[in-house]
């Protein structure tokens, strides 16, 4: 029992110092993301165990999709909206869809064969 | 039915009721369109509809899955540092890629929907699409767009990804799985690093990189960027 609670107890302790620093420093970055690094860096500094969050951790990924339904739902809210500009929404995020796929795989090819030259030209002067 | 959905309680269950139904439905038909979550969505708008409930009485008691989202995103710090080593081996390379891929998609999704007269809102709330849903509400929320358009956009993206979102690479000439893998997560958030998963786990592995990643770049940089763009284009 006492480990669900320590499980709780450092999510909900990174989130919270996650809103303390939005609160003070005013920027412009969400609370959980804030506390999603800090967990990173406690996980990797060792202070916290991977033991100590690794079930928790598994429910919420397991469960995560569902905690956005209610945010879908509010969507009934804009339809006049959203019908009034349905095609260029559309057209927008699936065209921008592409680009992302084809920029994202192109830079990492190409930096991918740019490093593989280096250690190929680096082998020849040893 | 109004007063009946007063209740907290019963709106959560009935919630939960929907979406495991419709994960059922997926994974009997294996029918990608079928997301639980746009099927769930859309169920739902229509029971309110049909029963004549106001979204500010389902909310009410919907709120209380809401409140899940943020402690979900940092527990999305766990699968962060067991990709750290395999982020390490090749920083350069990922990271560069990445943010190419995060400008690259909030530049190129304002840029069209301006040209098409989008409205200001309707541009802030796609800016943010190709992230994960609960960090793409949050930064929807943080540069003004509506986190509900926000959200739908994130559903419709990812689902067009995983569909369509390796045979566009690979006409597009990215044939390296690294790369593939990667694209699709930073593109196509969850939806697409799951398709990655049905390919292999080292796809998975890179796909989820790819959408931490992009979840954190665009959380930094989407004002930024939103704020650059506003010297040139008037929204």
């Amino acid at each position: 029992m006492l480990g669900i609670i320590r499980q709780a107890a450092i999510i909900f302790g990174c989130l919270a110092i996650g809103e303390l620093i939005v609160y003070v420093t005013h920027v412009k970055l969400p609370s959980c993301i804030i506390g999603m690094l800090l967990l990173t860096f406690f996980l990797k500094m060792k202070w916290i165990k991977v033991s100590w969050v690794k079930d928790i951790s598994k429910f919420f990924m397991k469960t995560l999709p569902f905690y956005f339904v209610p945010a879908g739902v509010a969507v009934m809210l804009y339809f006049d909206l959203i019908l009034s500009s349905l095609w260029s929404i559309l057209i927008a995020a699936l065209g921008s869809t592409v680009v992302v796929l084809v920029v994202t795989g192109w830079v990492h090819q190409q930096m991918r064969s740019r490093s593989k030259k280096e250690v190929k030209t680096k082998n020849v002067a040893v | 039915m109004d007063t009946f959905f007063q209740n907290e309680i019963v709106v959560v269950a009935f919630t939960v009721g929907v979406y495991f139904l419709a994960q059922l439905l997926q994974e009997k038909s294996k029918i990608i369109i079928l997301n639980p979550i746009l099927i769930t969505i859309m169920i739902i708008i229509l029971c309110l509809t049909a029963f004549n409930i106001d979204y500010e009485v389902y909310h009410r008691g919907s709120r209380y899955i809401d409140f899940f989202l943020k402690p979900a995103v940092v527990a999305l710090g766990v699968p962060l540092y067991k990709q750290l080593k395999k982020i390490k081996k090749q920083m350069i390379s990922i990271v560069v890629s990445q943010l190419a891929g995060c400008i690259a998609g909030v530049v190129s999704v304002v840029l069209i929907a301006k040209m098409l007269g989008a409205s200001k809102e309707i541009i802030f709330s796609l800016a943010p699409k190709s992230v994960t849903t609960p960090i793409a509400i949050e930064v929807s929320k943080t540069i003004g767009g509506i986190p509900a358009l926000t959200a739908s956009v994130v559903i419709v993206v990812g689902i067009f990804g995983a569909i369509f979102g390796y045979s566009i690479m690979n006409l597009m000439k990215v044939n390296n799985p690294i790369a593939q893998g990667l694209s699709m997560g930073n593109a196509a958030h969850a939806v697409g690093t799951s398709k990655s998963m049905e390919i292999s786990p080292n796809f998975g592995a890179m796909s989820s990189i790819g959408l931490i990643l992009n979840g954190i770049f665009t959380a930094i940089l989407a004002p930024y960027i939103l704020k650059l763009m506003e010297i040139w284009i008037e929204f």
